[in-house]
């Protein structure tokens, strides 16, 4: 066991909450978070590439990108931290920065904006980043096959999805966890192929 | 926030005035890294500037990530990482990097996976 002063091991983690605009992220992001959600903002200039280091940036075209995220302390030495990404998917520069070293990414879906998330599921595809599928239910009710919504995403079998309140800690609670749970069976499976 | 509002521009800082307009931090730190403040930083005496005592004292209680104190400063996510960098040079921070899941075929996945199984278990328990 640590004792509160010994802080060597202290180490953190996070998941990815992405999907279109409006879906539910920060709301999801709240929902289980012991702290408001906050947000942080980054700027890209094109002339960052190359800036000396003494010299002042020169005024030139930047992109400002928000994000929020939420905390939950795991143990006193690690703490889990959910990034909600920026609505808009043409600031790629800050998904690359999000995505890396992350446990996984939940998606959050609409189904009545399916193709919001389309763009989001290719780059997880990409960079081989365990995600699963999370369809926010607004009107309170869960009135699309599963199946359908699966086809209509073109996502495979293995892929877990799963109906949410994103609002309710305990379904939050419940989508974190199948997230973790899949990642650690990916795992398992890659260890005995191997083996 | 952490600093007085009562600045009439709103802003607390300019972004890259405090860090002389560099924008390369001189380490890499991810925005879930965790900073907390030495004991040097907490002596207060080798501080440089209004900056670096809002984030010694952020830091001196529970820790908080890169992307909290770029937050709660509101300062832009680079601005934040340049200071942290210089002050961990100095020694006023230790900044203890996260775990990262990369899925390199070489990485040693045993440390991983016991920390999944520790993530797993503390959600399981909220
Ligand atoms: N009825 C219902 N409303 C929801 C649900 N989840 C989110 N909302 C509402 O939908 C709106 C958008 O939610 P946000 O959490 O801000 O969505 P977001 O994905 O963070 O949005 P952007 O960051 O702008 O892309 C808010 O008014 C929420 O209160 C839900 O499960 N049911
Ligand atoms: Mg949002």
């Amino acid at each position: 066991m640590n004792s509160p002063a010994d802080t060597s091991r202290v180490t953190s983690a996070k998941i990815v909450i992405a999907g279109g605009f409006g879906v539910g992220k920060t709301t999801l992001v709240g929902s289980v978070s012991e702290i408001t959600p906050l947000t942080t903002e980054a700027i890209m200039t094109s002339a960052s590439e190359g800036v000396d280091d003494n010299n002042l940036v020169p005024d030139k075209a930047t992109t400002t990108v928000a994000m929020d995220f939420g905390r939950i302390t795991i143990d006193q030495d690690l703490i889990l931290y959910l990034f909600g990404t920026p609505g808009q998917t043409r600031f790629w520069f800050m998904w690359d920065e999000l995505v890396r070293g992350a446990i996984g990414a939940i998606v959050l879906v609409d189904t009545r904006r399916l193709a919001d998330c389309f763009s989001v599921i290719d780059f997880f595809e990409h960079r081989k980043l365990p995600y699963l599928v999370a369809v926010n239910c607004f009107d309170g009710k869960q009135m699309h096959d599963l199946q359908d919504i699966r086809d209509a995403l073109q996502v495979s079998q293995d892929v877990p999805l799963m109906y949410t309140d994103a609002r309710n800690r305990e379904s939050t609670k419940q989508v974190l966890i199948k997230l973790v749970e899949y990642v650690l069976s990916m795992r398992r499976t890659r260890t005995v192929g191997v083996g | 926030m952490v600093l007085g509002g009562d600045e009439p521009t709103g802003s607390l800082v300019r972004p890259y005035a405090v860090t002389r307009g560099r924008t390369r931090p001189q380490l890499e730190i991810a925005l879930e890294a965790l900073v907390e403040t030495t004991a040097r930083g907490r002596a207060g005496q080798f501080l440089g500037g209004r900056e670096q005592k809002v984030i010694v004292d952020l830091c001196g209680g529970r820790l908080q990530s890169l992307a909290e104190i770029a937050a709660r400063m509101e300062v832009p996510l680079g601005v934040a990482r340049v200071l942290v960098a210089d002050m961990a040079a100095d020694g006023l921070l230790a900044v203890h990097e996260p775990t990262g899941f990369s899925d390199d075929p070489g990485a040693d996945e045993s440390v991983g996976t016991e920390l999944l199984e520790r993530v797993l278990s503390g959600l399981r328990r909220l």
